[in-house]
């Protein structure tokens, strides 16, 4: 019994990590049919921050909000300067700039950062809580990973169906030319929206790193895992990737706990391939069919 | 009053449109005819910004819009209903409602979406539905209530019948007519239906192979049978 709520908390704190970075991953690709494969080494990079500003003797808070500043700025400076140009052209050629800004993020940190595992502080502690006797295996920072993760959630959703601006970055992923010429400034809106998806992968590495180590590539697995959470739920739905990202961490926390961690990878490898084969637009994708 | 001077678009090699000159007056319906490949809904997609053109000018309240960018044109004062209707399927009706209005020039009072609902009650019962749950005409409806949001001076029409029944093609006819009259609002109406715009406009314009090759008072456009023989179709 406390094995199987040890591993269902476990499950649900990645879980929520998972949820964070698909629903990055989902906010670009919808506004511009993009998989952005560099978010990863951007959440990587941002995660650096915080470490730097911590490791200078500021607060470990000081250090989060640079990380998530620096990844609107991040998010925004990359669709401008790097996306921007190839836009309009196939698809294609902005992935494999993904792909390129992923090499080159990774060794830009190396450079500055040194390709070493240093390790990153955490705000809470990592010590379960313990009640009659029995540790349960939900720690400080877990809860503060599910909490925080939760009110980006709710500020994304409250931004997107209740403001102006929220309605225009739907309209705009959604219909580009029809917004247009609703007066809508689309281009604005596909840069804001690349900042906000790289507030929210950073946000998710932020909770990687937390009393964990970090290098260059702590965040590469992270990637894998955000996508097939992403697949699961339909790339297209920002609900869906939350749900696929729960599942999913739940599932391999089971995997691991009672079947083998070895077998984490793989078990992660099949969800993605039965979604695929039952169910290709994902669990929560809207019917595209009728459209007229 | 929208006044077309000398206006052409190529793309590539190809005039799309080639001088092209007429003035839609105010308060009156101007319907844009011709076969297909004529040019209409280029030159639709010219005024309104989706495309450069090469030359010529576009004056609104003497004000040029030509080489301006779309996405300014709704608070200039001229909204474009596209072909093929251009309802945002994945919005609610309101959410589409509410994206016209973030349009409009004047934005000190709230978006009066009380005129458009009296004009339309059909949106009003379907407000919170996705607009992809609904029906042609009421799509039609939907982006012409859309465009009305914003306030505009000028609606650019593209054929709008397409696809309808003809009685809900009455219906939005009738419509057009009436905002015009009511209103003031200068239409632009493109239609492959030749017979059936020019029983509703006021003048007529035809297009061929981007030039344009006659113009006058919708009655007499429809009473020259060369001329219908030769472009209408009718």
């Amino acid at each position: 019994m406390q094995q199987l709520l040890t591993t269902f908390l476990t499950g649900l704190t990645l879980g929520m990590v998972y949820a964070a970075f698909a629903l990055a991953l989902v906010l670009i690709w919808r506004s511009t049919r993009i998989v952005n494969f560099a978010q990863a080494p951007m959440a990587m990079i941002t995660t650096y921050v915080a470490l730097v500003i911590v490791d200078a003797g500021m607060s470990y808070w000081i250090g989060f909000a640079a990380a998530l500043l620096s990844g609107l700025v991040l998010g925004a400076v990359i669709e401008r300067v790097v996306i921007r140009p190839v836009e309009g052209k196939p698809e294609i050629n902005a992935i494999i700039l993904t792909l390129g800004l992923f090499v080159v993020i990774h060794a830009v940190a190396a450079i500055i950062f040194g390709s070493g595992f240093r390790s990153f502080p955490a705000p809470f502690g990592l010590r379960g809580f313990e009640a009659g006797g029995v540790t349960i295996a939900l720690t400080g920072f877990a809860v503060f990973t599910i909490c925080s993760v939760a009110v980006v959630m709710l500020l994304l959703v409250a931004l997107f169906q209740h403001t102006d601006i929220g309605l225009k970055m739907r309209a705009s992923a959604f219909n580009q030319e029809v917004s247009r010429m609703l007066g809508v400034k689309v281009t604005r809106m596909l840069t804001l929206g690349w900042a906000l998806a790289a507030v929210v992968g950073s946000l998710s590495g932020l909770l990687i790193a937390g009393g964990s180590l970090v290098s260059p590539s702590y965040m590469d697995s992270v990637v894998v895992y955000g996508f097939v959470a992403a697949v699961l739920g339909g790339l297209d739905s920002p609900g869906g990737a939350v749900v696929g990202g729960l599942l999913l961490g739940v599932s391999l926390s089971f995997v691991s706990g009672y079947v083998g961690s070895d077998l984490v990878a793989l078990a992660s490898l099949a969800i993605l391939i039965v979604v695929l084969l039952v169910r290709p637009a994902g669990l929560f994708s809207h019917a595209t069919a009728r459209r007229v | 009053m929208l006044d077309i001077r000398d206006l052409t678009t190529s793309f590539g090699p190809v005039k799309a449109l080639d001088g092209v000159t007429f003035t839609a007056p105010k308060g009156k319906i101007t319907a844009v005819l011709g076969a297909n490949g004529a040019g209409k809904t280029t030159l639709l997609r010219t005024v309104s910004g989706l495309i450069r053109p090469d030359r010529g000018s576009v004056h609104l309240d003497g004000q040029d819009l030509a080489r301006m960018p779309a996405e300014k044109m709704p608070g200039l004062g001229l909204a474009h209903v596209p072909e093929g209707r251009g309802v945002i399927t994945e919005l609610t009706v309101e959410e589409n409602l509410r994206l016209g209005g973030l349009g409009r020039a004047d934005r000190s009072r709230p978006a009066d979406f009380d005129r458009v609902y009296s004009i339309f009650p059909l949106l009003n019962d379907r407000r919170n539905a996705i607009a992809h749950v609904l029906s042609g005409g009421e799509r039609q409806m939907l982006v012409i209530g859309r465009a009305l949001m914003a306030e505009p001076k000028v609606l650019l029409l593209d054929e709008p019948s397409l696809g309808l029944a003809p009685r809900a093609v009455a219906q939005i006819f009738e419509l057009v007519r009436g905002l015009a009259e009511s209103e003031g609002l200068t239409v632009v109406l493109v239609e492959q239906n030749a017979r059936s715009a020019l029983s509703i406009a006021d003048i007529g314009v035809v297009l061929n192979l981007g030039r344009l090759v006659a113009q006058d008072e919708a009655t007499a456009l429809a009473a020259d049978e060369k001329l219908r023989h030769a472009y209408l179709g009718f």
